[in-house]
């Protein structure tokens, strides 16, 4: 059975509820972005702006006092700053996946959600990028990061993976803007015709660059993007085995493990899919969108959750067998010190988020249920951030010398900037909801069944179609 | 057949473009296959999403995005080589962890991160190149009723400039493709 079969031959469900039509899915997904904002997104978004601007405090006092603002300490030298940009970038991964590596695999159903996985990719991943950045002390050095000449001389060096994470987020980041604008033209150009006021028509217009559905594009576009796609696999699987890199090529025990990069690309793709989940579910009641984005979503990426769930619950249990089998003193004991040491209580909060929660989701009543859906969500994208607090914190606050040993207490400098990306990241993403369409229009119509050229045909005449393929000019070429 | 043309006139025009406007995928289809049997080369379809089998039914080669990528990708991966040798090798040369200067298997990652977001260059820019895109001016936008190209109609346009165009029997012959409607566009220009 070809993958381009119709839906229902191969035994799907329907992806989009069975009564739409092409200009009921231009409706439904234009009007949020024409229609007044609900009440709702106002409280959100000044609620999330007033955090932004949390963060911006923050960060410019951290520039007018230090770095010393935060409880990073001596054996502690990184804490909440490389944690937030961990969890950051991770959350980013379920974007690029369920844009590019379900698109490859021909997985239609992403078509509901890439589009706001993958601008949920972009703000993470804007939010990631903060943390390092302002994580260097002397903020004017901070160019020193990028191969740039200089008086001095100097260059970077090339065998650093901190390096290769600067060139490794930052192509990360461009890659993932790309491909969500190319996805965005054709729908950009729906908003530009259905303008009824002329600022709209410009700014829609200048955005869609003339966009006008010729056949002639669409070839070239379908090529970009499935090039793009292709370029974005691999690159997704980089991006969090370089981030894991930073730590593994350490001799830090507890970071100096060969499983870390499969390991954090797991991880990634988890937390992505919980805070896919957690803003998916919230914008599909606010602004009725059930059609859309139906029961079936929900399942999959419960689905989803669970697999991945598990790959980091297996990563969690190799740790601690490698970390035995080693017979390496230092590595043993960081273990045993994560699960019974003073940061007990943060192992266990990640072990009952990451872990234990979505196995719920083995039960079919439990993974279509909403309610549960969300809370669990929620309490894997707290479990993942305490994941990396633990790999961070608690390898580093007892190392080899016991007299040097501390703990680390975080400062509310520390507590507000991290509130204030939150705050960054939903202002950001409440303005994408509110002026951009958050659902990929042109391809949920391609999807539909009356999308096919052969729709309503008879069957035998179906494979007529196929024999425009040829060139076939000479078939019946009148002429004039 | 009794199909409705009007025109879509601009001040000092000429007639530029026929746009034909059909209900479905199918129907849109057959009458660009109908173009490309009469030996039409300047003519092209407008629809809401690309169509499957809509490049056969247009007699349209096919693309030639991938050489654009491939070059870049190779661009990208060289100046990582380049820059790297250059930098650690040459200017500034580092001895960290007992390794040479130049160490290839430190080069992986950069490397293949500058591979990446050239070929993805490539890919859009080179897209938008192939396409002639941004162009906001193109007569085709004149007509009304191509407002619906983004929501749900579908749209076949052949230019006068076709070396095939007769002013008489290529509307016959669209209109015998059972279309909505069929316009006539003016432009200023050629």
């Amino acid at each position: 059975m070809s993958f381009d079969a119709p839906i229902k031959a191969i035994g799907e469900k329907d992806l989009v509820a069975p009564k739409s039509t092409f200009k009921s899915i231009t409706e439904a997904v234009s009007r949020v972005t024409e229609n007044p904002a609900p009440k709702g997104w106002w409280i959100a978004f000044l609620t999330a702006f007033s955090f932004t601007g949390v963060l911006l405090g923050s960060i410019g006092y951290l520039f007018w006092r230090g770095v010393g603002v935060w409880g990073n300490n001596s054996p502690v030298a990184w804490a909440w700053d490389i944690t937030n940009f961990v969890w950051w970038v991770g959350i980013g991964h379920a974007g690029t996946l369920i844009s590019a590596v379900l698109f490859l695999f021909r997985q239609k159903w992403r078509t509901s959600i890439n589009r706001f996985a993958e601008a949920m990719t972009i703000f993470a991943v804007i939010c990631a990028l903060i943390f390092p950045g302002i994580h260097v002390g002397r903020i004017w050095h901070a160019y020193y990061l990028a191969p740039i000449p200089n008086q001095m001389g100097i260059w970077p060096n090339f065998k650093s993976p901190l390096l290769w994470d600067v060139f490794a987020v930052s192509t990360y980041f461009t890659v993932s803007l790309l491909f969500w604008f190319v996805g965005l033209v054709p729908d950009l150009a729906t908003l530009r015709d259905r303008a009824k006021n002329s600022l709209r028509r410009m700014v829609y217009g200048f955005l869609a660059l003339g966009w006008r559905g010729s056949n002639r594009h669409w070839q070239n576009y379908e090529r970009a993007y499935m090039i793009l796609a292709a370029l974005s696999t691999p690159l997704v699987l980089s991006v969090h085995s370089v981030v894991s890199f930073d730590f593994a090529t350490s001799v830090e025990p507890g970071w100096h493990t060969t499983i870390f990069p499969p390991y954090f690309v797991a991880g990634a793709v988890f937390s992505g899919f919980a805070m896919v989940m957690t803003l998916l579910l919230i914008a599909r009641s606010v602004f009725k969108l059930t059609d859309l984005v139906t029961m079936t979503h929900v399942e999959l990426m419960n689905k989803i959750m669970l697999a991945t769930g598990s790959l980091v619950g297996y990563a969690y249990a190799m740790e601690f067998f490698v970390a035995w089998y080693s017979g390496n003193e230092y590595e043993r004991y960081v273990f045993i010190n994560r699960a019974t040491g003073p940061y007990a209580w943060a192992y266990w909060i990640m072990i009952t988020c990451n872990v234990i929660s979505p196995q719920l989701f083995w039960s079919k009543r439990l993974r279509t249920n909403i309610p549960l859906s969300f809370v669990v969500s929620i309490f894997i994208n707290i479990g993942m951030w305490f994941e990396r607090f633990v790999i961070i914190v608690t390898s580093l606050h007892r190392d080899f010398i016991p007299s040097s040993w501390g703990y680390f207490h975080p400062t509310l400098i520390d507590i507000t900037t991290y509130m204030g990306s939150l705050g960054l990241f939903f202002t950001l993403f409440l303005l994408f909801l509110r002026w951009v369409p958050m659902i990929a229009i042109a391809e949920l119509k391609s999807i539909l069944p009356e999308a096919d050229p052969h729709f309503g045909e008879h069957h035998d005449e179906a494979h007529e179609g196929d024999s425009h393929g040829e060139p076939a000019l000479a078939t019946s070429a009148e002429g004039h | 057949m009794s199909v409705e043309i009007t025109t879509v006139s601009v001040p000092e025009g000429r007639p530029a473009l026929l746009l034909a406007e059909y209900e479905t995928p199918g129907a849109c289809m057959k009458a660009a296959a109908k173009l490309r049997d009469a030996g039409f080369t300047k003519f092209d379809t407008h629809t809401p999403f690309p169509i499957h089998g809509m490049d056969g039914a247009m007699g349209m080669k096919d693309s030639r995005l991938g050489w654009i990528v491939l070059v870049m990708g190779i661009t990208g991966l060289m100046t990582g080589i380049a820059l790297i040798t250059y930098a650690n090798g040459i200017a500034y040369p580092i001895i960290v962890g007992g390794k040479p200067a130049i160490s290839i298997p430190s080069y992986v990652p950069v490397c293949f991160e500058l591979t990446i977001l050239l070929s993805a260059f490539g890919a859009v820019f080179g897209m938008f190149g192939l396409n002639k895109l941004p162009r906001h001016h193109h007569p085709i936008f004149e007509s009304d009723r191509f407002k619906a190209a983004t929501d749900d109609k579908f749209f076949v346009s052949v230019e006068y400039a076709d070396p095939k165009f007769d002013a008489d029997r290529t509307p016959e012959l669209l209109a015998s493709t059972n279309p909505n409607h069929i316009e006539i566009i003016e432009d200023t220009e050629s």
